[in-house]
């Protein structure tokens, strides 16, 4: 399967260059042992949802506040939509800045100014003429849904107002490119779903180019098509979002994944289980299903095939943006060559076929 | 209603509020105007600064600290021959501002400075995401952003002035404080005093009613 297609098909077609480019970043902060960024490389398609994600320390903050040098790196290029950002001056980099949106975890909105003139702030640093500030406010308003809160201060506001207005803010000067860092680290589960799905709206209506960091993978699995998981300032896995979820290859992006899609089975579950007759063998297996394998009666039809008796211990069905896969938890007893020959059958199904206990570790 | 507020009295309080009005007032005025961009200076240069530069941050705030160190009544006298190039004179009320407003300004520069540093640093970064410059930093997000704490330091500073101008009249530089010495004291008149006392402890109570005012309506926390 390759891991690092484009995004979707007809996405990346076309001679635009990609929204964003990484090459060998690299970033040790004074003092530090070991390097916060260590030869990033990354690629974001136009119009694509790309998640980087990891745990604190892994290096996603200094990351994202390279690609638009609010930390410069050491070494490496950073290029947003076809401009080289690492070869721009003060003023070039400025006026590059104001074509790349920015929404932050703890919002950063201006305590002295009304949502309103917090939502004009860039057009303002931008000079554009009051009139027409006022009018584009008007129209974001009721976009990220607080036409009411107009007048009102960020104090005045929950977390999830203000980071609509962090979004819309954002989104004032009208970028291709949005960076999110952390944007729904400091909301709770609701309202998170909440900002999630405005940011999906909003990618969708303004077909919006949206690079997102954060350390959690139900945000990802919500919102992104593409996702790189960092760990220790280096990108050890990337792909799909469904490729990476339903077949994760490194162990951190594994623990990462059993977060939102768990198929760990219980220690006590396991140990309950029969042990196999005398001459038979027990293995246990992680059956995925995805696309239209998931319609077949495969359990009955391998123990048919086999002679083999297969126990389910736990399933579970779930979708990643549209596509949906199932997973099921197997204890297949029998022949030891018959428990091989069904497995071997079920991956000549296009299944993924895996070893449970090898997933709990 | 006090039999010993006599005419002569009253006109040497009503002359000694207003010296010490423009003595408060002058000093603070200027204070307020040279302090400011001092503390922006000390900011903006400081090493985790906008635009670090401890080639002049260090020895600001050297100058600024040594001010601040000096006991007031040391530096008016010390910078006399100062006080006599700015004001043309080294006596009376006007002379006073002169070091009034030194010392002033070195207080309220660190004052203002930390009101600075208190700005969320997550605000400028996302200012500077913007591509905001520097100087739409400071004037659009710094100074918007501290200024309750900016007013605050104002009063704190008004307040201070009020005290440090008693001693302005070993330069004769008159006020209220020194109404209180040279009658209440020197010359046993402890209604005076105690008139003096009252009024100035009604100044510095306006002025900090006034300031928490101004700081609430500035606050939109």
């Amino acid at each position: 399967m390759p891991r690092d297609a484009a995004a979707e098909p007809g996405q990346a077609a076309g001679l635009r260059p990609p929204a964003v480019r990484l090459q060998n970043l690299s970033k040790r902060f004074p003092g530090a042992l070991k390097p916060a960024l260590d030869d990033v490389s990354l690629e974001v398609a136009p119009g694509e949802v790309f998640g980087i994600v990891g745990r604190s320390g892994a290096g996603k903050s200094t990351l994202i506040r390279c690609v638009n040098l609010l930390e410069r790196p050491d070494a490496g290029s950073v290029e947003v939509e076809g401009t080289l950002l690492t070869g721009l001056d003060e003023a070039g980099l400025r006026a590059a800045r104001r074509r790349i949106g920015m929404v932050f975890q703890h919002f950063n909105l201006l305590s002295s100014r009304t949502v309103a003139e917090n939502i004009a702030f860039p057009l303002e640093i931008a000079g554009v003429p009051r009139a027409a500030r006022r009018t584009r406010v008007e129209e974001l308003l009721p976009l990220v849904g607080l036409a009411e809160k107009r007048d009102a201060y960020p104090a005045q506001l929950s977390g999830g107002q203000k980071q609509r207005v962090g979004i819309a803010r954002a989104l004032a000067s009208a970028p291709g490119l949005l960076l999110c860092d952390e944007a729904t680290s400091a909301l709770d589960p609701e309202t998170t779903t909440e900002i999630l799905a405005l940011l999906g709206d909003l990618r969708t209506r303004l077909n919006l180019t949206i690079l997102l960091i954060t350390h959690e993978m139900a945000v990802v699995k919500t919102l992104c098509d593409r996702v790189a998981v960092l760990e220790a300032g280096r990108v050890i896995e990337q792909g799909r979002v469904f490729d990476v979820f339903t077949d994760p290859q490194a162990p951190t992006t594994r623990r990462f994944v059993a977060e939102v899609i768990g198929t760990a089975v219980p220690a006590a579950t396991l140990a309950a289980l029969p042990a196999p007759n005398a001459g038979e063998t027990r293995r246990l297996l992680r059956v995925l299903f995805t696309g239209t394998a998931a319609t077949r009666a495969v359990v009955s039809e391998a123990s048919r095939r086999f002679g083999i008796d297969l126990n389910i211990v736990s399933g579970r069905i779930d979708a990643i943006g549209d596509a949906p896969f199932g997973i099921l938890a197997l204890a297949a007893y029998g022949a030891p060559g018959a428990v091989e020959g069904a497995a071997a059958w079920m991956r000549g199904l296009g299944l993924h076929v895996g070893d449970l206990a090898a997933e709990e570790a | 209603m006090l039999p010993w507020l006599t005419p002569t009295l009253q006109d040497l309080l009503i002359e000694a509020a207003w010296q010490t009005a423009i003595m408060v007032g002058g000093a603070a005025a200027v204070s307020l105007l040279v302090g400011l961009p001092i503390a922006l200076l000390l900011h903006v240069t400081a090493t985790d600064g906008l635009s670090p530069r401890p080639v002049l941050n260090r020895p600001l705030g050297l100058i600024v600290n040594a001010v601040r160190s000096t006991p007031f009544i040391i530096l008016m006298v010390a910078i006399v021959p100062f006080t006599r190039l700015v004001a043309g004179t080294s006596i009376g009320t006007g002379a006073a501002i002169v070091p009034l407003a030194l010392a002033a300004t070195a207080f309220i520069a660190r004052l203002f400075e930390n009101a600075l540093r208190e700005v969320d640093r997550g605000v400028i970064e996302a200012a500077r995401a913007m591509g905001a410059t520097r100087t739409q930093i400071v004037l659009k997000v710094l100074v918007p952003e501290a200024m309750p704490g900016l007013i605050a330091a104002v009063t704190v500073t008004l307040v201070s002035l009020v005290g440090y101008s008693a001693m302005a009249g070993a330069v004769g530089g008159g006020g209220l404080g020194d109404l209180g010495i040279r009658f209440g004291y020197q010359r046993f008149m402890p209604e005076v005093m105690a008139t003096v006392v009252v009024l100035l402890i009604l100044l510095v109570q306006a002025l900090q009613s006034l300031g928490d005012r101004l700081v609430r309506r500035a606050t939109h926390r």
